[in-house]
């Protein structure tokens, strides 16, 4: 794997692998020191082009456990604001010998663009506009396994990615604008995993058209249903406010109250990628539920990022331009504004180009 | 580790082929007695003692050398187990993936740690295991158990017990199951 942007990169057994891997960081975690030296040496750079407080705390965290140096980059206090382009900005990065970065951008394809600039770094794809926030999946499929191996007794190492077949995953709320949601329908498909979309028309991807997904237009008949309710968060940065008549409207079909909570199955999983809106797609007294692992997936996402930069920086053997993909001269030449690859698996996601 | 040297030596997962048998499944519970006598001597009793198992080779080992302390003292002795992966000298030269789950189950502070592997032979596995053991207390010591020395050490580092010196080309291949030791090659795939 030479750069992570979307869980399509991994597939089945990728997946597997970070999970696998993911487990071991776990434990590094619990140890009174929980640190190891296994990147000394390496730079990772987080270039958030977007607000963030978890994803970059984690990133940033999980690299310095992993001993690499961290360098932290925000577009509010960048030359970006004297007019220098993303291309500029990604080169001059490289240049000082950075080994990955963590990009996130309100664009999607931001991730797939930087990537094909970067000759020798390594990109992670910390969410791109409307289209993939990839370790956000993982770590939520890292985090349902391990309540799945606790329920059944077992190691969740031992589990594998067999307990995702036929598990029934229901994703709530906005998934138009919504690039957890994408991950999580392919990384959830994937493992075998059954997932069923839950939102107003209003808030579907214009086209559903190549999802693995079906759609339950009764919430209530739909949670009593689910193993796994993935909760969204309304997008009011990206306009989610026009799609739906007012708030109050939208809880009381869509959001997770106390009553709607009682129709849960007793083993029900609730995840959330935060932030959490209370009191519109969550009630606040369901967020403290048994049900949800809103925290335990914040204390997961850091063994899960952890095991990303170490498969794509020091699990590989030797890396740089020597092992680096041939860059065609036609890329390297192109200028700046180069058509945004759009995700073959989720047609939907083109809608997310420029969006933000 | 003599899995971990077959699956890291060129080439990459060959077929071991056994020329020689060097110990029987008896020999090596004759070995594990003899040394878990001389881990009582050394130690004037087993008070402390915590036995830390390196992944994959020398987990059976110290769980057996366990069993065996179990009958010479009056407590179980703690049985932990690292893998060294996160802490290896060669990451970014070859792949390196953690094989197996760490779990070292009590605070090592102020404890004697018996490390127990399979083969001792570079010594860079040890290596990394006494940086990864610092990483849970301050053991007040640490001894090293293993059931081969081959030799060939990389780095100034000596076994406290030994079941056998056994000298060593350096392609040989040592190969340690529940059912004995043999020395032989490792053919291409």
């Amino acid at each position: 794997m030479r750069h992570l942007l979307s869980i399509a990169d991994l597939g089945r057994d990728g997946i597997e692998e970070v999970l696998a891997v993911s487990e071991a960081f776990a434990e590094v975690e619990r140890r009174p020191i929980p640190k190891v030296p296994t990147l000394r040496g390496k730079v990772v750079a987080t270039l958030f082009f977007e607000e963030s407080t978890r994803t970059r705390l984690s990133f940033e965290t999980a690299a310095k456990r992993l001993s690499s140096d961290v360098l932290s980059f925000s577009a509010a206090s960048s030359s970006l604001k004297k007019g220098e382009s993303l291309r500029d900005t990604v080169e001059t990065v490289e240049a000082m010998g950075i080994d990955a970065l963590v990009v996130r951008h309100p664009s999607a394809g931001a991730a797939h663009q930087v990537a094909r600039w970067a000759h020798r770094a390594r990109v992670v794809n910390a969410g791109d506009g409307w289209h993939e926030h990839p370790t956000q999946a993982l770590l939520d499929c890292f985090t349902v396994r391990q309540v799945l191996a606790e329920q059944a007794g077992k190691e969740a190492a031992s589990l594998g990615v067999g307990c995702f077949a036929g598990l029934r995953v229901l994703v709530v709320g906005d998934v138009r604008h919504s690039r957890v949601a994408r991950s999580e329908v392919l990384a959830y498909t994937a493992l075998g995993a059954r997932v069923t979309l839950a939102a107003p028309g209003s808030l579907l991807p214009s086209s559903l058209e190549g999802w693995p997904v079906t759609v339950a237009d009764d919430l209530d008949a739909a949670l009593g249903e689910a193993d796994v309710v993935s909760l969204l968060r309304l997008q009011a940065e990206r306009g989610s406010g026009a799609f739906v008549p007012s708030l109050r409207e939208y809880t009381a079909h869509w959001g997770l109250t106390a009553r709607r909570a009682d129709r849960l199955a007793d083993h029900a999983i609730v995840t959330h990628p935060g932030p959490m809106v209370r009191g519109v797609e969550i009630a606040s007294d369901v967020a403290e539920l048994p049900h949800s692992v809103v925290t335990r997936q914040v204390t997961n996402g850091v063994a899960v990022r952890m095991a990303v930069l170490f498969l794509l920086l020091g699990a590989g053997g030797p890396s740089g331009p020597a092992r680096s993909e041939p860059v065609s001269p036609e890329a390297e030449t192109a200028g700046s504004p180069e058509p945004v690859p759009v995700d073959p698996v989720l047609p939907g996601a083109a809608i997310g180009v420029g969006g933000g | 580790m003599a899995e971990r040297e077959r699956s890291h030596t060129r080439p990459l997962g060959g077929v071991f082929v056994a020329h020689a048998r060097v110990l029987s499944a008896t020999d090596m519970q004759r070995a594990l007695t003899r040394m878990a006598h001389e881990i009582v001597e050394r130690n004037s009793g087993l008070d402390d003692i915590v036995l830390v198992g390196l992944q994959t080779g020398g987990v059976p080992l110290a769980r057996r050398m366990a069993d065996v302390l179990d009958g010479l003292g009056d407590a179980a002795i703690p049985v932990g187990m690292l893998d060294v992966a996160f802490y290896r000298d060669d990451i970014g030269l070859r792949p390196v993936l953690p094989e197996a789950a760490t779990d070292i189950p009590v605070d090592l502070t102020g404890r004697i740690v018996v490390l127990v592997d399979d083969v001792l032979f570079t010594g860079r596995t040890v290596r990394a295991a006494l940086n990864a053991l610092s990483d849970f207390g301050r053991a007040r010591a640490v001894q090293l158990a293993v059931m081969v020395d081959r030799g060939h050490r990389e780095l100034p580092i000596r076994p406290d017990f030994v079941g056998k010196n056994l000298p060593t080309q350096r392609e040989e291949m040592v190969d340690v199951t529940e059912d004995g030791v043999s020395i032989g090659k490792l053919e291409g795939r």
